[in-house]
C-alpha cells in the first residue's frame, strides 16, 4: 500500500474480526491481553505491511489494553514495522553465523541489485531492504527473510537469482539454495543413511 | 526487634518484618545502601532494574537486588563488602557514560548525583550514546532524555501510581527510550500533566519548567519548605511548597491520607495566580457618581474606571456602615452574607457568626447550595447525617465501585487514582453517566443512560435487587426502615418498562444490579451529575435506599460517598455557612439548639430559616435584600442564569466584595477588600473523606492584603460586635467548644499530626475513617428509605430549543475560572472557551471543529467555539462555566430541587446553530 495512510482510520476487516476471535480464544477468559502479537501482525497484513498508529490503537481497544502497552510491543520487535515499507521486505541476517558464512557479500548484493539502502524502500515501493539479527537459520547461513520466506545457503548469484525473480513478480522457490533439504551436512549425510531406521536393536 | 525474619546484616543480628526487604531493613537498622530506580514513596513498587543496591548474600553466588530482595531466616547479607561496592561503583560509571558532566547537568542536585558523589564515582570511562534532544514542548515539564537512566520510575507513576498509560518504554536494546505515548512531544501527547514522573525522576530528565535555565540546566532552588494542603478540590491533597523569595517555585504531593504523595495538574503547577498582576493589593471604594449596571464589565487589570483606592480604615468603615444602615432601617432580613468554600473553616465560621449575630439573620450560605445540597438533603433526611460514609480511599478495599453522575478524573483527578488503582487489582468499576469520561478504559461497565434519567435507572435497579431477593434480609431488619413501602413502589420500575426510559437494556441494569448488590463490599461515588437536578434530592435518595437494602455501608470499602467539590465544602458546611443549621448541622429552628446558641454567642438569633443562594438573589430582585456581604465567592459567574444574578447584584444598595481578585461579581461592589490567598494564611479544612487538615502559612501577603479573618472581625466590631479573636487557632477552639464532631481534634493536634478525621471524640483518638457500622444518628437509630418518583427535567427539549446544554468543569479549571484562568499552566493548557458536541451533531450542524456556534437558551444567549468530543451523547452540548467570556450560566435554568434548592445545571433545553448564520 503506497502512501503513508497515517491519519486514515483503522478497524480489522470482518474476516480478520474472525481470525483475531480465533487467536483471542486460544488463551483463558479474561487474558485476551496475551493476543497481542498475534493481533499485531493480523493489523500489520491488513494495512499491506506496517502498523499506523490507527492500528495500534484498534489492537489496544480490541483487547482493552492501554495504547502505550500495545506501542510497547510493537516498538520492540523488529518484524513490527512502524513506517509504510514496500510490497517485499528484505530482510538480511547479519548476526555472527551468518556474517561468517559470507553475510556481507549478501547484503550488497541486495544493495547493488534493489539500488537501496538498508532502511530504505524502493521508489516504486515494491521493495524495503532491512537488517535483521539472528533468525535462528545458522545451520543454512547465509540466510535472508523475504517476507514471510527464509532463503537459505546464499552466495551473491543466489541472492541476485532470488531478487531478480521477485522483481518479475515471480515468487522463488523458498528454502535452500544448494539443495539442502534441512540442515543435513553440506557434503550430504554421513549417518542415517537408510531409508528405514534399523529394526530390531 | 523488628519482626520474626531473623537473619545477618553487616555483622549484626535483626529481625525483618513479613514482606520486608533487605533495603527496607537495613535503612531501619540505619545502613544506607544506595538506589535510584527503588523509591520509598507510597504504592511504588520496587522494580530492582537499576542494581545500584546490590548486596553480596553468602553462600550466593551472584549478588542481589536489596530493594527486592526478601530476607530468609538465617539469611547472611553483607551490604559493604568490596565485591558489592565494587559492583555498585561499576553500575554507576556505566549510567554516568550517558550523562552531561555533573557542572551542566539538568539536575546537579539529583538523586543520581547525589549518590555518584557519595560512592565517590563522579566520571566514566565508557564512551557515551548519542544524547536525544531536549523537549521543551510542555507549558510545566522539560524532558531531556539524555540525563534517563531507563530506570522506569516514571513509568511505574504514570501507569502504576496514576494509571493515567502515557508514558511508556518504547523499543529496544540501545534504542530503548522513554516515550510519551506513540513517541510524540510531551505537550502534544495525552498527558494530563499530574506531574507524577516529575516527582519520580531521580535523574533530572523530567523536571518541572520553572527550575530550568534556558539551557536546561537546574537554577531553581528552594530557600523554604512548608508543608500545606492543596487548596483546588475535596480531595485534599497535602502538598510541600517550595520556596525562593517569597515565591513558589515548585510543589511536591505530600504522602496525606487522601493522596499518598499523588496532585493533578492544579495542585502541582496551579499556583502561580497568587502573583497575577490582577491581584487586588489595596481596598477599594466605589467612586462617587459611578451607577451600577447589571452589563458592568470592568477591566480587573484597570479598577480605576470605577472604583478608587482607599485606606482599610475607610474601607471598613464605610463596608460596616453599609450593613449598619439597612440593618438598623430594614432589619436582618435585608441583610445576606455569602462565604465561601474556598477559605478556611475558621474564616467560614466567623462569616456564618457575624451574619447570624451581627446581622441579625440567617442568610447566610454558600456555594454548596449550587453543588451537593440536594445530596445533603437526602443524607440529613435518611441517615442523619451529611458527610461521607467512608473515604474515597476505601475504593482499594471494594469489590464493586460504583460510579454515577461524576467525572472524577477530571473533577477529583487524585480520588480517581484511587479507583483505577482498584480496577487495575480486580474490581469490578460500574461508570453510570450520559457522558463518556477517561474511567471507561478501566470500567467494566460503562452505562451512557440519557441524561435526566437517574431515578428510572437507579429504582429499575432496586426493582431487580427486590424482585431477585437479593437485598440483605438481615440488615433491613436491623438497621432500615420503610423497605416494604419501597418495595411495593419499586414494582412499577421494572428494568424493562424503565430501559427505554433511561436508555440502557434491561439486561444491563440487571446485571449491574445482581453485581452490586452481590458485592462483599460496594461502594458508592457521586457528584453534580447526580445533585444538580431538579430530581436531585430524589437520585441522591435512590442512591441511599440502594446501599441501604443492600447493607452495602458502614463497613470498610461500602457506603455513601459524595465526592465534595470545594477544597473546604465540607468544612465550611459543617461549622454552618448553611441558613438552615448551626455548626454541626443544628437546627436553627429548635428552639432549645437556638437558646444553646444564643448563650454560647450571646446574642439573639433569628429563630427562622435564611434564604438559600438562588433564594437570596431572587430576594434581592423583590427589594427584600438590599445588603449583601460577599466573601470569596462568584456568584455573578456561578449561579443559574447569571444575567439574573447580575442584575440582582448592581441592585443591591450596599455590596461588599472580599476576594484575591476583582471578580464578575465584584464589579458590582460598594466595597471591595484585598483579601489573603490560601498559601498566605494558617487555617484548617475539611476534605470530602471528612479529614481536618492543616493549611499553613507559605508567603507573605502582596501589597496591603489582609488575612480574611482579621477582615470579617473588622467589619464585626464595627457593626457592634465585641470580637478579639487574634488569629484562627482561637477560632478553632471556639469550634471546638460548640462541635462535637471535632471534640477531640485541638489546633495543636493538628499542627503536629497535620490531618485528623472526624467525628472524633477525644485527643488520643485517632477519629474514625468509616461510619454508621451499627446503626445511624436518626431518632430511630435506622436508616430510612425514600421512595422516588420519577421528575422530568424542568425544561425539555422542544422545536425552538431541541438540544440538551449540559455544565460541568474542566481538568485545568476551577469553578468560574477566576483562580486557574489567572494560573500561567492552566490558562496555557485550556485557553479559551470551548463546548463540546458530538461528530454527529457537528456534521449535522455543518459546523467544524474549532468554528464558533451560537448557543441560545430562554434565558440567554452565548457565542463559543466547538470541540469534536466522542464523549458527549448525541443531542447534548457541554459547556464549562470557567470562562467569561463565554459564561455557560447565562443560558442555565435556575428551576430549584425542592428539598435541596440547588438549580439544575445539568440540563436545560437549547439551540445550538453555526454563527455565520445566526448572524445574518
Amino acid at each position: 500500500m503506497s502512501g503513508n495512510g497515517r491519519d486514515e482510520p483503522f478497524a480489522f476487516t470482518p474476516e480478520n474480526v474472525e481470525r483475531a476471535k480465533a487467536f483471542v480464544d486460544r488463551y483463558p477468559r479474561g487474558r485476551q491481553k496475551s493476543a497481542v502479537m498475534p493481533l499485531l501482525d493480523l493489523a500489520q497484513r491488513q494495512t499491506g505491511g506496517w502498523l499506523p498508529p490507527a492500528a495500534i490503537d484498534h489492537v489496544a481497544d480490541y483487547l482493552g489494553m492501554p495504547a502505550i502497552r500495545v506501542f510497547e510491543v510493537a516498538t520492540f520487535y523488529t518484524m513490527y514495522h512502524l513506517e509504510p515499507v514496500g510490497r517485499h521486505v528484505v530482510g538480511v541476517c547479519t548476526t555472527t553465523p551468518c556474517w561468517l558464512r559470507g553475510s556481507d557479500e549478501v547484503l550488497e548484493t541486495c544493495r547493488e541489485v534493489l539500488g537501496i539502502g538498508v532502511g530504505e524502500t524502493t521508489g516504486d515501493g515494491r521493495f524495503t531492504l532491512t537488517e535483521l539479527e539472528c533468525l535462528g537459520a545458522c545451520c543454512n547461513a547465509p540466510v535472508i527473510r523475504v517476507d514471510d520466506d527464509y532463503y537459505e545457503d546464499l552466495d551473491a548469484d543466489a541472492v541476485r537469482r532470488v531478487l531478480e525473480g521477485l522483481k518479475r513478480g515471480e515468487k522463488p522457490a523458498p528454502g535452500s539454495s544448494i539443495g539442502r533439504r534441512s540442515s543435513e551436512p553440506v557434503t550430504g549425510l554421513t549417518t542415517l543413511q537408510a531409508a528405514q531406521p534399523p529394526q530390531g536393536s | 526487634m523488628t519482626g520474626s525474619i531473623v537473619f545477618t546484616l553487616d555483622g549484626r543480628e535483626v529481625g525483618a518484618a513479613d514482606g520486608e526487604t533487605i533495603w527496607q531493613v537495613a535503612r531501619r537498622e540505619g545502613v544506607e545502601i544506595p538506589h535510584l530506580c527503588y523509591t520509598t514513596a507510597a504504592t511504588y513498587r520496587a522494580d530492582g532494574n537499576c542494581r545500584a543496591c546490590m548486596v553480596e548474600i553468602e553462600g550466593e553466588r551472584v549478588l542481589a537486588a536489596s530493594c527486592i530482595r526478601k530476607p530468609t531466616p538465617g539469611m547472611v547479607v553483607n551490604t559493604a563488602t568490596e565485591r558489592a561496592e565494587t559492583a555498585r561503583r561499576m553500575v554507576m560509571e556505566l549510567l554516568l557514560a550517558d550523562q552531561p558532566p555533573r557542572e551542566s547537568a539538568h539536575d546537579p542536585q539529583s538523586e543520581l548525583w547525589r549518590w555518584a558523589e557519595a560512592m565517590g564515582q563522579l566520571t566514566s570511562r565508557f564512551p557515551a550514546r548519542a544524547a536525544p534532544p531536549p523537549d521543551s514542548s510542555h507549558p510545566a515539564m522539560r524532558v531531556n532524555l539524555d540525563a534517563c537512566i531507563h530506570c522506569t520510575l516514571c513509568v511505574r507513576a504514570c501507569r502504576e501510581a496514576q494509571v493515567n498509560d502515557v508514558i511508556g518504554m518504547a523499543y529496544r536494546g540501545h534504542g530503548a527510550k522513554v516515550v510519551f505515548d506513540f513517541d510524540d512531544a510531551m505537550g502534544e501527547s495525552t498527558c494530563v500533566a499530574c506531574g507524577e514522573c516529575v516527582q519520580a525522576c531521580p535523574t533530572g530528565a523530567l523536571m518541572p519548567a520553572t527550575l530550568l535555565d534556558e539551557s536546561g540546566v537546574r537554577t531553581g532552588y528552594a530557600d523554604k519548605q512548608v508543608n500545606s494542603v492543596c487548596p483546588y478540590c475535596g480531595v485534599g491533597c497535602q502538598i510541600t511548597y517550595n520556596i525562593r523569595d517569597n515565591e513558589i517555585l515548585w510543589v511536591d504531593g505530600l504522602e496525606g491520607p487522601a493522596n499518598q504523595g499523588r496532585l493533578c495538574v492544579k495542585g502541582r503547577f496551579g499556583f502561580d495566580y497568587i502573583t497575577h498582576p490582577h491581584r487586588l493589593t489595596t481596598p477599594l471604594i466605589r467612586k462617587q457618581g459611578v451607577a451600577k449596571d447589571a452589563l458592568d464589565d470592568i477591566d480587573p487589570a484597570n479598577p480605576y474606571t470605577h472604583f478608587r483606592e482607599a485606606s482599610w480604615e475607610e474601607a471598613l468603615d464605610v463596608a460596616a456602615a453599609g450593613f449598619k444602615r439597612v440593618r438598623d432601617r430594614d432589619g436582618g432580613k435585608a441583610l445576606a452574607g455569602f462565604g465561601s468554600a474556598k477559605g478556611s473553616n475558621e474564616e467560614a465560621y466567623l462569616v456564618q457568626k457575624l451574619v447570624r449575630t451581627g446581622f441579625g439573620t440567617n442568610n447566610v450560605d454558600h456555594c454548596t447550595r449550587l453543588c451537593h445540597a440536594s445530596s445533603v438533603a437526602a443524607l440529613l433526611e435518611t441517615i442523619g447525617s451529611a458527610a461521607v460514609t467512608a473515604p474515597f480511599t476505601d475504593a482499594l478495599k471494594s469489590d464493586v465501585i460504583f460510579v454515577i453522575g461524576a467525572n472524577p478524573t477530571e473533577n477529583h483527578p487524585v480520588a480517581a487514582t484511587f479507583f483505577k488503582n482498584a480496577a487495575k487489582s480486580g474490581a469490578t468499576l460500574i461508570v453510570c453517566d450520559p457522558r463518556g469520561q477517561a474511567l471507561n478504559k478501566q470500567a467494566t461497565h460503562m452505562l451512557r443512560f440519557k441524561p435526566g434519567s437517574d431515578v428510572a435507572l437507579l429504582n429499575a435497579m432496586m426493582n431487580v435487587i427486590v424482585e431477585e431477593e437479593l437485598y440483605d434480609r438481615q440488615y433491613v431488619a436491623a438497621h432500615t426502615e420503610g423497605f416494604e413501602a419501597l418495595s411495593q413502589h419499586l414494582k412499577a420500575y421494572t428494568p424493562e418498562d424503565m430501559a427505554p426510559i433511561c436508555g440502557v437494556d434491561a439486561e444491563t441494569i440487571r446485571t449491574v444490579a445482581r453485581t452490586y448488590a452481590r458485592a462483599n463490599a460496594g461502594i458508592i461515588f457521586w457528584g453534580m451529575g447526580i445533585s444538580q437536578h431538579v430530581h436531585g434530592t430524589d437520585n441522591a435518595r435512590c442512591l441511599i435506599a440502594l446501599a441501604l437494602m443492600t447493607g452495602q455501608i458502614g463497613r470498610p470499602g461500602t457506603g455513601l460517598h459524595p465526592l465534595r467539590g470545594q477544597n473546604n465544602v465540607q468544612g465550611a458546611s459543617d461549622v454552618g455557612l448553611i441558613p438552615m443549621v448551626y455548626p454541626d448541622y443544628r437546627s436553627v429552628e429548635d428552639p432549645d439548639i437556638r437558646a444553646e446558641f444564643e448563650a454560647f454567642w450571646n446574642a439573639e438569633l433569628d429563630p427562622k430559616r435564611g434564604l438559600t443562594v438562588v433564594e437570596i438573589m431572587d430576594a434581592v430582585h423583590d427589594d427584600v435584600i438590599k445588603g449583601m456581604y460577599i466573601m470569596g465567592e462568584n456568584p455573578a459567574m456561578s449561579d443559574p442564569n447569571v444575567g439574573h444574578a447580575r442584575e440582582g447584584l448592581a441592585k443591591l444598595e450596599h455590596l461588599v466584595v472580599q476576594d484575591i481578585f476583582l471578580t464578575e461579581t465584584a464589579f458590582h461592589a460598594d466595597v471591595v477588600l484585598p483579601a489573603s490567598a490560601w498559601p498566605e494564611k494558617d487555617g484548617t479544612v475539611t476534605n470530602s473523606n471528612r479529614q481536618v487538615q492543616m493549611g499553613r502559612k507559605a508567603l507573605d501577603m502582596p501589597g496591603d492584603c489582609r488575612q480574611d479573618w482579621w477582615i470579617v472581625q473588622e467589619i464585626a466590631r464595627r457593626i457592634g460586635l465585641d470580637w478579639n479573636y487574634t488569629g484562627p487557632a482561637e477560632v478553632f477552639a471556639e469550634m471546638r467548644a460548640c462541635m462535637d464532631s471535632i471534640k477531640g481534634i485541638s489546633w495543636d493536634r493538628l499542627l503536629a499530626e497535620s490531618v485528623v478525621t472526624y467525628p472524633c471524640d477525644s485527643e488520643d483518638e485517632p477519629g474514625q475513617e468509616v461510619i454508621f457500622g451499627d446503626g445511624f444518628p436518626t431518632p430511630s437509630a435506622r436508616g430510612k428509605m425514600v421512595p422516588a418518583d420519577i421528575v422530568p427535567p424542568d425544561e425539555q427539549p422542544d422545536d425552538e430549543f431541541p438540544m440538551i446544554l449540559s455544565t460541568g468543569t474542566l481538568l485545568e479549571h476551577w469553578h468560574t475560572g477566576a483562580i486557574t484562568r489567572r494560573a500561567s499552566v492552566l490558562d496555557d493548557i485550556e485557553p479559551e472557551a470551548v463546548a463540546c458536541l458530538s461528530p454527529t451533531d457537528l456534521a449535522r450542524l455543518g459546523v467544524a471543529a474549532g468554528e464558533t456556534v451560537r448557543v441560545t437558551t430562554r434565558r440567554g444567549v452565548i457565542e463559543i467555539k466547538v470541540r469534536r468530543d466522542g464523549k458527549v451523547p448525541e443531542g447534548m452540548i457541554f459547556i464549562p462555566f470557567c470562562y467569561v467570556d463565554a459564561a455557560a450560566n447565562l443560558l442555565t435554568n435556575p428551576a430549584l430541587d425542592p428539598v435541596g434548592k440547588i438549580p439544575e445545571y445539568k440540563f436545560c433545553a437549547a439551540r445550538v446553530e453555526k454563527r455565520a448564520m445566526a448572524a445574518e
